[in-house]
């Protein structure tokens, strides 16, 4: 069943700068309920904007937001629901803690505001503390607690009242790695315990996939692809969602009498299928790191640096004036300045056109 | 590291009880300065109350405090502080929310036209609403006489002294409320109401606890300031024998025609309201205490601004009856009386004529003077402190050594000593007691300046410098330059900015100063301030005004120059 739905959901602001800017443009999404769905892209893309319009912080332009089967925003009616009444669980970046409040008063705060009786909010705001591993630092104040122990305040704040439908907008980045991939484990149980529908904004592509049943990459106020983690990864359907994923190397590569060389040179040919259906003239080739080999018989270059990354060796060469990175485990012991052949696989096929300009890309940081 | 042109790389044989650096030598000056401006004036006035031909007697003191009248003062400073804190801490509030967190319209300029007052001289403003509400006299009560057949409003009264202060020391707490919104984060807010709590509740129990230092210690400084101003009820007290602490302490020294025994009662008084003022930063020390909280966090996306619907277009037309009534009304009525062929005519172009402008800017030599001497005495006093301040901010915030804690203890002490006691305490000691006599010469009130402006350049030098970080002089000396050097060529000119800004947090109350002034000020050496209340005592309310709109302009000039200068600094 979906839990959450957005018909066609837009919003515009208006800047000084850049006059009106489209932050969400048209988007249709359908979450299902229990899922864990996130939102991926860049800082501007405007994920985090979507998820502030589903809890009701900023108000349409345009569409619909459905939760369950009650509206949240209906544009054409002119319907809009205040957050305090949506019913929904949110976790913010910064922990929005608050700080004149004990770690008990924070978490019991939504059951205070239900006027529940006084025995059940002790029993309930201990229970979330123990979820939590909080437990017996309910007199403490949140100056006095680490990070990782403020954004279990703010945890178990948002599951209190075991909401249908949990936001959280960027939980983990302000702690440290460590930190984060512990507290990434302790949301994925809770879930489990509690089945609630979860949706979460970040930037980090490995917290997406590690968290989440299906990826949603935004750029530009647009979505680029929805799907599980591992079909994205395996098949993004552009340039920028490759690019996003992981750590990618791009060959623009153009296209002569079904040979393939770099951009702007005729010399060497990079060895590779062209696939049936790609008929432009010129292409970006994108690799992984780890998916370019050093052969006897491929590409025929020099290394220009090599970086030692402990669990791996990287290696940068040049292919037609442009530089690759070469990730491999096995160390084949290379110096710089020494000659050396290199073949691409698993090659993704890019169209060149409507790559996006950096000015765009300038205004929408703004909003 | 070798530096081939220094002589002393080979390092320095340190002497076991004293080191020449440019640590000690600073800290050396910086403790001599503030002891003749700052200490002695102040141990001249404890010990002139307490001690008689050297020997301890508190007698005086005593008889002093407990005359009737005296007591009656001391309340009626009370009385006054307290409604004004009280009231103006709850318009400042108000209006610091609704430009804050509403969707009221014309917020940006509002917010500037909120501040405005905190720039406008109170004792000027007191002759303002005199003008529109004496008795028998102001505009406003004739206008309801000749409807009503009585006035509406006495303004020689407590109430009025009252009302004067509220309008000039609301924005106290309105700037600091307003900066304490600006940069709370947003969603401390936001995560109350995904939690269920309607916008009143998150008012209620969010916002307002968060806030609550900003209100504190914005309502400490309208306490503070009100309990030792005297301006405002020097103008509209006296008439009807009203008397603060501060103007009682006046009076007597006055009367007494600056005897001896007027100025020990005048110290004994300043004693008492020391000892108020104090117990108020006690109070302070303690509300400020508890609840002082980390609000400024995260990424800043925009606070949601709470829809005032219906309520927009009624609170919009109060903002701007309010600003009217404060800022609008009491600057045309100086302007326009300045005007007046003569007091009392009504205010139509055809009384009009710019007389009065010209007599108090060509002809009569004692105003002319007068602006002479504020001009001198502010810039030179604004130029020493911004000299000095950053010198014992450097020492406090840069340099480790000890007795530290006494240099910032004198540097803040002027905070909490009124301007009034201050003056006398100069007196005690430029009259001869240390062989030196400067009264009725200019030098008496530069040196009270100094010592009285003294907290407001330490504090702004302190602050730029602690944002420039202790590794770009670290840096710096790395690279082989020495103390001296790296604090002239590095320190110095990143702190520039916040220098020139200094300048001008002196420069601009010292063009209004009265309290003071008024002490000191000899044949020759009258200030702005003193030549405005003294022609407005004499009587000469045209001439008074005219000069009062000179000041006033002076005064917006400085405040839209110092405005562009901390805007380009913001910029970068």
């Amino acid at each position: 069943m979906d839990q959450v739905v957005l018909k066609n959901v837009t919003k515009a602001f208006v800047t000084k700068a850049f006059g009106s800017v489209t932050a969400v443009d048209k988007i249709n999404l359908n979450i299902k309920e229990g899922e864990c769905f996130s939102f991926l892209g860049p800082s501007g893309c405007g994920k985090t904007t979507t998820l502030r319009l589903i809890a009701g912080f900023e108000d349409l332009t345009d569409g619909e937001i459905w939760i369950g089967d009650k509206p949240m925003s209906i544009r054409n009616k002119n319907y809009y629901l205040p957050p305090e009444n949506r019913g929904l669980g949110m976790v913010f970046q910064a922990f929005a803690v608050w700080p004149h409040l004990n770690v008990f008063e924070n978490v019991a705060f939504p059951l205070r505001i239900l006027k529940m009786n006084k025995n059940d909010i002790l029993e309930k705001t201990n229970g979330a503390l123990k979820h939590t591993n909080l437990f017996g630092l309910g007199k403490k104040y949140p100056s006095e607690l680490s990070g990782g122990q403020q954004q279990r305040i703010a945890l178990a704040r948002a599951i209190i009242t075991q909401p249908k439908v949990l936001l959280l907008d960027e939980p983990l980045s302000n702690l440290d790695p460590k930190l984060r991939e512990i507290m990434r484990f302790e949301i994925k149980d809770l879930q489990r315990k509690f089945k609630f529908t979860i949706i979460y904004v970040t930037h980090d592509q490995t917290e997406a996939m590690a968290l989440s049943d299906r990826i949603l990459v935004m750029d530009m106020g647009n979505i680029q692809q929805i799907d599980t983690p591992i079909n994205m990864y395996k098949n993004p359907v552009n340039k920028f969602v490759y690019g996003f994923l992981g750590r990618s190397n791009f060959v623009k590569v153009e296209i002569s009498n079904g040979k393939v060389y770099p951009y702007g040179t005729r010399g060497k040919e990079i060895k590779c299928n062209i696939p049936a259906d790609f008929n432009e003239e010129t292409a970006f080739l994108a690799t992984r790191p780890n998916a370019i080999k050093f052969t006897k018989d491929g590409f025929k270059t020099e290394i220009k640096k090599r970086v030692f990354l402990t669990d791996s060796m990287e290696y940068r060469v040049d292919i037609g004036g442009q530089e690759i990175r070469i990730n491999t485990i096995t160390d084949p012991g290379y110096k710089v300045g020494d000659t050396c052949e290199v073949i691409l696989n698993d090659i993704k096929w890019y169209s060149t056109k409507g790559d996006i300009s950096e000015k765009e890309r300038e205004a929408r940081k703004v909003i | 590291m070798f530096f081939p042109n220094r002589k002393n790389n080979q390092g320095v044989i340190k002497f076991p009880k004293f080191e020449f650096t440019i640590g000690n030598l600073l800290f050396t000056f910086s403790i001599i300065i503030l002891v003749i401006t700052i200490a002695l004036p102040m141990i001249m006035i404890i010990y002139n109350t307490f001690f008689y031909k050297l020997t301890f007697n508190w007698r005086m003191f005593g008889n002093v405090i407990f005359q009737k009248e005296n007591i009656g003062a001391m309340v009626n400073t009370i009385k006054v502080s307290l409604f004004v804190t009280v009231f103006g801490t709850i318009i400042g509030l108000f209006f610091a929310w609704l430009v804050g967190r509403s969707d009221i319209p014309l917020k940006g300029i509002m917010k500037n036209l909120f501040t405005i007052p905190y720039m406008f001289p109170p004792f000027i403003g007191a002759m303002a609403w005199q003008l529109l509400l004496l008795p028998r006299s102001g505009y406003i009560n004739k206008f309801f006489v000749s409807m009503f057949g009585h006035p509406i409003f006495n303004i020689n009264s407590l109430a009025g002294i009252v009302f004067v202060e509220i309008c000039y020391y609301f924005p106290f707490v309105f700037i600091q409320v307003s900066s304490a919104l600006e940069r709370m984060d947003p969603t401390l807010e936001e995560s109350a109401r995904i939690a269920g709590a309607k916008q009143m509740t998150v008012i209620r129990k969010i916002t307002l606890p968060l806030v609550v230092p900003a209100i504190a210690s914005g309502a400490m400084l309208i306490l503070i300031s009100s309990l030792s101003h005297f301006g405002v009820p020097a103008i509209l007290g006296f008439s009807n024998n009203i008397f603060t602490l501060p103007t009682k302490i006046y009076e007597v020294i006055y009367k007494s025609a600056g005897s001896f025994e007027g100025i020990r009662q005048g110290t004994a008084l300043s004693v008492l309201l020391v000892i108020v003022v104090v117990a108020a930063l006690a109070l302070q020390r303690r509300v400020l205490k508890f609840g002082h909280y980390e609000i400024i966090k995260g990424k800043s996306m925009r606070p949601m601004s709470i829809k005032l619907r219906g309520m927009k277009a009624p609170l919009l037309i109060i903002c701007i009856l309010f600003l009217f009534l404060v800022v609008v009304l009491p600057l045309f009525i100086i302007f326009g009386v300045g005007c007046l062929k003569a007091w009392g005519l009504p205010l139509v172009l055809k009384n009009m004529t710019l007389n009065s402008f010209k007599y108090v800017l060509f002809a009569s030599q004692m105003a002319r003077d007068s602006i002479r001497n504020s001009f001198i005495l502010s810039i030179s006093a604004a130029t020493i402190n911004m000299l000095v301040g950053t010198m014992v901010a450097y020492v406090i915030v840069k340099v480790k050594i000890k007795g530290k804690g006494l240099l910032e203890l004198l540097a803040v002490l002027p905070y909490s000593v009124p301007g009034i006691v201050l003056a006398i305490g100069v007196i005690l000691m430029w009259s001869g007691a240390f062989k030196i006599n400067l009264y009725n010469t200019i030098w008496i009130i530069l040196f009270a300046y100094i010592g009285r402006y003294m907290t407001f350049s330490m504090k702004s030098a302190a602050a730029s410098l602690g944002q420039v970080h202790n590794s770009l002089e670290e840096a710096s000396r790395s690279c082989g330059a020495t103390h001296l050097e790296s604090l002239i060529d590095i320190t110095l000119p990143l702190i520039r900015p916040g220098m020139v800004a200094s300048f001008f947090l002196v420069f601009l109350p010292a063009m209004r100063e009265l309290t003071t002034s008024l002490l000191l000020y000899g044949p020759f050496t009258r200030t702005m301030g003193v030549a405005i209340y003294t022609i407005h005592e004499e009587g000469n309310t045209v001439q008074a005004t005219a000069l009062a709109s000179v000041a006033i302009t002076i005064i917006i000039m400085g405040n839209l120059i110092l405005r562009y200068i901390t805007r380009e600094r913001r910029r970068n």
